[in-house]
């Protein structure tokens, strides 16, 4: 099965209009040593059968739609407008939009998107996506930089470890300096930053769930001439005071929870906001809109002076495929929820996880690690190695507790709750990490 | 009566409510968030009931051209079918959690295993990482897989400069900056392929590496590709595959026995998985023996019978995207990949260079330029006849119902119409398409003030660009505000 409609009359007609008998020549051009490998695959399948394998794989995975496992991705409910949606082939087959005659459809989509992001984040601009969070914080950070031509980052502790590595890869890639401030009892400690130091990130809630007050980092960091990156679930959004308003200059996340499934980590989308000054730095397509010669509104990729096709080795990102397909997903899951459902989803979201919490630390032996307030995730401390917790609490049936990096503490794991999870979850939950820890 | 499409926003009315979550316990959320940090109004989201915005985007999606659609030859994009069979199988895996336990998700970890095994053979690598998002994130791994190389022979402070070709695709000197290199451009030669003795005099002790694309952007296999890779070789220069035209030569050629050292591929191009509308796609990086050390951590090992993540990679460059990748992605691809296997791999990429080829010569009949008129592989760059613009025999397709070919690139080719009609397009299609340039270039011609006014049947008409770059409206504002 190779999805090819050539019939071998087709192929002999196909072949002759060039002049050739066989496949094998068109491919003349290429070295006789390199010519026809032969490729160790698995055979050929047909589709019925292929589905039937990847059940199979399918089987071997315990699903984790109530898993309470913090450390970001969280299954909430996607509502099922969503993915039937986004699989309409028109948005699922297109590709970036550049004949915009053809291609309202997605650039409107990405325009009402880039709204809906500006509004969660209190910032003026956001772009069309980026990859994930992590991604999105490594961008966000170079744009300070080169807004700053400073070469100094300071990031908290209280981000997200992983996207602290992927911070680094990119950082060392271009000669900058990250330094590390270690979290105090959970939260980042006011600091001083350095003339130096173009970019302070921090991240709130933080990783080990806690809500920070942002206001001494943003203080002392514009008096210092760096600009602030703030990384925030989305979902937090709805009801926690935003970036802008705490005057961050760049707002950065991943969107898992407005509208995708976990899927193991990925494809989520990454977002990145920012304020009006800095949006000819962004990294990545913008949408803008504009009118067509009839005077008729619509939509197209703008500022593409900044971007890898047109400037090259000069441009701000070498980014081009960003995740668009996964963010209009989220934006349909804000269009559907409207603001109202967003606040009573994150206010479900809340409620569960603090109920959680409450039945958790009432068991002997396991302590809150994570200084209140905290908003959907939360650390707490275990008298056993979170590892075998998690893998404990999995042969019972439940996915939870996180294991938390060391460099926080020891036997630390990270818990969360969500709309999804009914209060027979969370009593089950509780009464298995009791026996877990008996 | 001609309105315009309205926005989500203005569809909006106060106090219309769509999904609705299951009803929240009681909560006093100031104590429990601390009344500080609340929010004091809500984002101003759009009010809007279930149908409304049900129907909202799905007009939206019948504004909007896919492969599903119309036929797609955007050059470079490998706008193949999409087999729907990948979507139902990504579905079976959406409730996995990165962080569960690493027993309870083998069947995944399996997939991204036995993935990684198949796109190092199909490249003809020694190892794989399937950790980057999308293709100019794979070549920005690539390349610092290179650099930490370097450095760990004590050249990376010598080794400061990347060759690219002056055919390049721009994501390659933009990743090269990434990666902190300088960039230096190779010119091609009057045959559209590297100019092997530039080159050779581009070659020297500050070189790092040489970015390549083969076959290249003009769609030509480069012939001279081993002569130029020994040379590279000889002075310690590594040499960089962008995968992006993988389609051309699967089962044909490896670059692995080209001699490269590093590839990365796009998923989303060769491997058939869905564009989205720009992604979300997903970069493998292969590489041979001598950088797999550097690979991003996590990979994924088979011990005994388990499939553990394996993060003791003591030379590794680190991390470079969240968790393990765009898994989805993989799904997709490993369903394609297994229902081809290499016998369809082999013809897909036969096919995709015979429909080329065929298209070639047939709009070359019927008055378009080619300016490497020789065997090509998945694509070819024409050119229209004199005195028509690209970017109006462009803009006449979408009146035809077409997606017009990329234009304007590769650089070094004016007015440059790139073709890709892919493997999965019918005889019929590449007949029709051809009448309709035909005509194009023939009605153009006779009546230039209807060319510079295509599209006409389109939902909106030629743009304002100029308008949106000067003054840029990135945003929906209420109109008070405006």
């Amino acid at each position: 099965m190779d999805f090819t409609p050539h019939t071998p009359e087709d192929v002999r007609e196909m072949l002759a209009e060039l002049g050739l008998e066989e496949l094998r020549e068109l491919f003349a051009d290429l070295p006789e040593a390199l010519l026809e490998p032969e490729l160790s695959l698995p055979e050929p399948a047909s589709e019925q059968e292929i589905l039937a394998h990847l059940r199979e794989l399918a089987a071997k995975n315990s699903p984790a739609d109530r898993a309470f496992l913090g450390g970001g991705p969280r299954p909430h409910f996607v509502p099922s407008l969503v993915p039937a949606l986004a699989q309409r082939g028109e948005f699922l087959t297109a590709y970036t939009p550049y004949q915009p005659e053809v291609s309202q459809g997605v650039l409107q989509a990405v325009f009402e998107y880039q709204t809906m992001i500006a509004e969660l984040t209190g910032l003026d601009v956001s772009n069309a996506s980026l990859y994930d969070g992590a991604a999105a914080l490594a961008e966000g950070v170079l744009l300070a930089l080169r807004q700053t031509r400073r070469m100094g980052v300071v990031v908290s502790q209280g981000v997200h470890p992983e996207y602290r590595q992927v911070l680094a890869t990119y950082l060392h890639a271009v000669g900058a300096e990250l330094r590390t401030v270690d979290l105090e009892g959970g939260l980042t400690p006011p600091a001083a930053f350095a003339g130096d130091v173009g970019a302070v990130v921090l991240q709130s809630p933080n990783f080990l769930g806690a809500i920070e007050n942002p206001a001494p980092w943003v203080e002392a960091a514009h008096a210092s001439g760096a600009l602030v990156v703030y990384v925030a679930d989305p979902l937090s959004l709805a009801l926690l005071k935003p970036p802008g308003e705490w005057g961050a200059d760049i707002a950065v996340g991943d969107g898992q929870s407005l509208g995708n499934p976990m899927n193991f980590g990925g494809p989520h989308f990454g977002y990145i906001a920012v304020r009006e000054k800095l949006m000819r730095q962004l990294p990545g397509r913008l949408v803008s809109q504009t009118h067509d010669v009839d005077g008729r509104r619509g939509y197209v990729l703008a500022l593409a002076a900044r971007e890898q096709h047109i400037r090259r080795a000069k441009a701000k990102s070498n980014i081009t495929t960003n995740a668009q397909l996964t963010a209009l997903m989220g934006a349909m899951h804000l269009a559907a929820l409207g603001p109202r459902g967003l606040a009573e989803l994150a206010a479900a979201t809340v409620a569960r996880s603090h109920e959680l919490a409450g039945r958790l630390t009432a068991i002997f032996g396991v302590e809150l690690a994570t200084p209140e307030p905290f908003f959907a995730e939360f650390a707490v401390r275990l008298p056993l190695p979170a590892k075998r917790v998690r893998s404990a609490l999995a042969a019972r049936g439940w996915h939870a507790a996180t294991p938390v990096p060391a460099e926080y503490g020891e036997n630390l794991a990270l818990f969360a709750a969500t709309e999804r999870h009914s209060e027979a979850d969370l009593a089950g939950l509780a009464t298995a990490l009791e026996e877990v820890l008996s | 009566m001609n309105r315009d499409f309205p926005t989500l926003f203005e569809r909006s009315r106060a106090g219309r409510r769509g999904v609705r979550p299951p009803r929240p316990p009681e909560a006093d959320l100031a104590a429990l968030l601390g009344a500080d940090n609340l929010r004091g109004a809500p984002p101003r989201l759009p009010e809007l009931d279930e149908l409304a915005v049900v129907r909202h985007y799905t007009n939206l999606s019948r504004r909007q051209v896919g492969v599903d659609t119309n036929f797609y030859p955007l050059g470079s994009c490998t706008m193949k079918y999409n087999p729907r069979a990948g979507e139902a199988a990504a579905a079976l895996f959406a409730e996995l959690h990165p962080y569960q336990d690493p027993d309870t998700a083998q069947g995944a970890l399996q997939i991204i295993y036995e993935l990684q095994e198949y796109l190092a053979e199909i490249t003809g690598m020694d190892a794989v990482t399937l950790q980057p998002a999308a293709g100019a994130h794979g070549e920005l791994t690539g390349m610092l897989l290179i650099r930490a190389y370097h450095e760990s022979r004590g050249e990376g402070e010598q080794r400061r400069v990347v060759l690219v070709p002056d055919s390049a695709h721009g994501s390659n000197p933009a990743t090269a900056s990434m990666a902190g290199y300088q960039v230096r451009e190779v010119p091609s030669g009057p045959d559209g392929e590297v100019d092997l003795e530039a080159l050779r005099a581009a070659l020297g002790p500050e070189v790092a590496a040489i970015m390549l694309t083969n076959p290249n952007t003009l769609g030509l296999f480069e012939r001279k590709i081993l002569e130029l890779i020994d040379a590279a070789h000889e002075q310690g220069v590594q040499l960089y595959y962008d995968g992006a035209n993988l389609n051309a030569i699967m089962g044909w050629a490896r670059p692995g026995d080209m001699g490269f050292d590093v590839v990365h591929l796009n998923l989303h191009k060769t491997f058939s998985t869905p564009h989205g509308g720009g992604g979300p796609g997903s970069g493998p990086v292969g590489a041979k023996a001598h950088l797999a050390p550097f690979l991003p951590v996590p990979t994924v090992r088979l011990e005994g019978d388990r499939y553990v993540l394996d993060y003791d990679r003591p030379q590794t460059i680190g991390r470079m995207r969240s968790f393990y990748g765009n898994f989805g992605v993989m799904v997709r691809a490993y369903v394609y990949i297994r229902m081809l296997g290499a016998s369809g791999l082999k013809r897909a990429s036969a096919m995709a260079v015979l429909n080329a080829n065929y298209l070639r010569k047939k709009l070359a009949a019927v008055g378009y330029r080619i300016p490497y008129d020789r065997l090509c592989k998945h694509e070819f760059v024409a050119q229209p006849p004199e005195g028509l613009k690209a970017l109006d025999v462009a803009k006449a397709l979408l009146d035809y119902g077409y997606h017009p070919p990329t234009v304007y690139f590769p650089l070094i080719v004016k007015e440059a119409l790139m073709i890709e009609p892919t493997e999965t397009e019918s005889k019929e299609t590449l007949d029709e398409y051809v009448e309709a340039m035909a005509e194009i270039a023939r009605r153009g011609l006779e009546d230039p003030e209807w060319i510079a006014h295509t599209p006409y049947t389109t939902p909106v008409r030629r743009l304002d660009e100029v308008a949106a770059n000067r003054k840029p409206v990135l945003r929906w504002r209420p109109e008070e505000e405006t």
